[in-house]
């Protein structure tokens, strides 16, 4: 909570010395992580400097093969978000309706969760295959939960009060949902969906790491067989970078969607 | 200004009976009356005497075990005001006051005009694409009941409308509300805790005893309209207070 608040402050700080702050941040690692690797002048396929790792995320780029390999996990992260996505959204609408549903559906939630996605994942890529369609699986599975708990929270949470306004004024079910559970869930509903597009990216390289042909997992493998570690190192940025466009992306639509809400008030 | 004697509202024999976990809970018994039609009547009790359940009863929102009640009107549409404003906080103030015709799928145009004029009617002009986040607790309870008298019902029901207001902006608004009522000629029932402000609104007051609910007192409040901030100190109104009071106390000491 502190440290979602001290990002937010950050957000509230000037665009200029927003973008100072952010770039002297990654100087000063990279100032690091160079000093670093010189003064324990540790060999490259231990610790490569950034100048070595730039040095191999332009002959990838180059090659093709860095694109290659982020479309691929970028494909299966999306197609996840979308499928674990509806499938939880919908699930989580009926389980909201229904407590008889919740109470037989809620043992194998709970049991489900408990089982780290890294420990499922083999067995899925032996069911599925090491192809694409396990690793959208995998990446399904991460996204469902946090999706699927939000939406129903959400839901739970529109004011009684309204409900018996849009009762009183005979709304369909349909209306009740459209103008008032979509909207009054929504902000609930998209903190969700902002964690599973994360979680996402991490079940895509997990599913990649077990087995895979293709994809940044893949390449982490093949960087790591070749002592290749620069190689590794740009793999895992590449990662971070689309997790943290992933997240942006779905603060960006909150932002615009939730207008209504004070964004700076709830920073303070 | 004497009420038609047509009738708008009549509830016979009103019971309703909750069980919930902790038992079963008596709220309303044999509950009778009747209100004219452009009555402003005003329900009092003491706490927990079932006021707001009769309010929901008549909203439909609670079925009755026993005992009914009819509209004596073209449509059964009610228009309801809770003690909290209840406004969608992602709608502007104009979005909020539509909400009803576009329940009903009215063309556009026909909702913005009829929601502008009500806007205008409840002083709100200026603040139409206001988030109910920039308004005050008075202007929010305004939007409130401009959207209860968006799809024109012939009954408004007010469940404690200014219980969250501060003493003065109580009395401003139950002045615009007696305003908008003589505009729009409703049948308003409206539960208050306040002995003055039942006299000062009503036409007739309902008293009702400690639960299960029922009618203890109808008074009828025959102060001259429109009514006038100095008319609380007239010796007719303190002796109106005085007999809602003693009434109030009755049931109070009966349970």
């Amino acid at each position: 909570m502190s440290a979602a608040g001290s990002i937010s402050k950050l957000h509230k700080a000037r665009p200029l010395k927003r973008i100072l702050i952010l770039f002297l941040s990654l100087v000063i690692g990279i100032l690091i992580w160079s000093a670093a690797a010189s003064i324990f002048d540790l060999p490259a396929f231990i610790l490569p400097g950034p100048g070595l790792v730039w040095e191999r995320f332009l002959r990838s780029l180059e090659s093709g093969q860095l694109l290659q390999h982020s479309l691929a996990t970028l494909s299966e992260v999306l197609a996840g978000l979308f499928l674990g996505g509806s499938v939880a959204t919908v699930l989580g609408y009926l389980i909201a309706k229904s407590p008889a549903l919740e109470n037989l559906i809620s043992p194998y939630l709970v049991a489900s969760q408990s089982i780290p996605i890294v420990a499922i994942a083999p067995l899925l890529v032996i069911w599925f295959g090491s192809g694409i369609f396990s690793k959208i699986l995998i990446c399904s599975l991460t996204v469902f939960f946090p999706v699927l708990i939000n939406t129903v929270v959400g839901l739970r949470e529109v004011p009684q009060d309204l409900r018996d306004l849009m009762r009183s004024l005979k709304a369909s079910r349909f209306q009740t949902l459209t103008k008032l559970e979509i909207p009054a869930a929504l902000p609930i509903f998209l903190g969700g969906l902002r964690v599973g597009a994360t979680l996402s990216v991490i079940g895509a390289v997990v599913g990649e790491l077990v087995g895979a042909d293709r994809g940044l997992g893949f390449l982490i493998n093949v960087g790591r067989g070749q002592y290749d570690t620069a190689l590794v190192f740009v793999a895992v940025i590449t990662l971070a970078v689309i997790a943290m466009s992933l997240y942006g992306l779905v603060l960006l639509i909150e932002t615009q969607v939730l207008s209504w809400q004070s964004w700076r008030d709830e920073a303070k | 200004m004497t009420s038609s004697p047509e009738i708008a509202l009549s509830v016979e024999g009103l019971e309703v009976i909750f069980s919930d976990a902790s038992g079963v809970v008596h709220a309303l018994s044999d509950l009778s009356f009747n209100l004219a039609a452009n009555t402003f009547a005003t329900l009092i009790g003491p706490s927990g005497s079932g006021k707001s359940t009769l309010l929901r009863v008549l909203a439909g929102l609670v079925p009755p075990t026993k005992g009914q009640f009819h509209f004596h009107n073209h449509h059964d549409q009610v228009g309801l005001v809770f003690q909290k404003p209840n406004l969608m906080p992602w709608r502007r103030v104009t979005e909020n006051v539509s909400l009803p015709l576009e329940l009903a799928d009215l063309p556009r145009d026909e909702i913005d005009a009829q929601a502008h004029d009500l806007i205008k009617l409840v002083g709100l002009e200026g603040f139409e694409s206001a988030y109910p986040r920039d308004l005050s607790g008075g202007m929010a309870q305004r939007v409130a009941i401009a959207r209860s008298l968006m799809h024109d019902p012939d009954i408004l029901l007010l469940d404690e409308p200014f219980g969250s207001l501060d003493a003065l902006t109580r009395e401003v608004m139950g002045d615009e509300l007696l305003q908008i009522w003589q505009a729009k000629r409703k049948t308003v029932l409206m539960v208050t805790h306040s002995i003055s402000e039942a006299i000062y609104l009503s036409d007739k007051v309902l008293v009702l005893s400690q639960r299960p609910g029922r009618i203890e007192l109808e008074l009828i409040i025959d102060l001259p309209r429109p009514r006038k901030p100095e008319m609380r100190y007239l010796p007719e109104f303190s002796s109106l207070a005085h007999q809602l009071r003693d009434s109030l106390r009755d049931t109070q000491a009966m349970s």
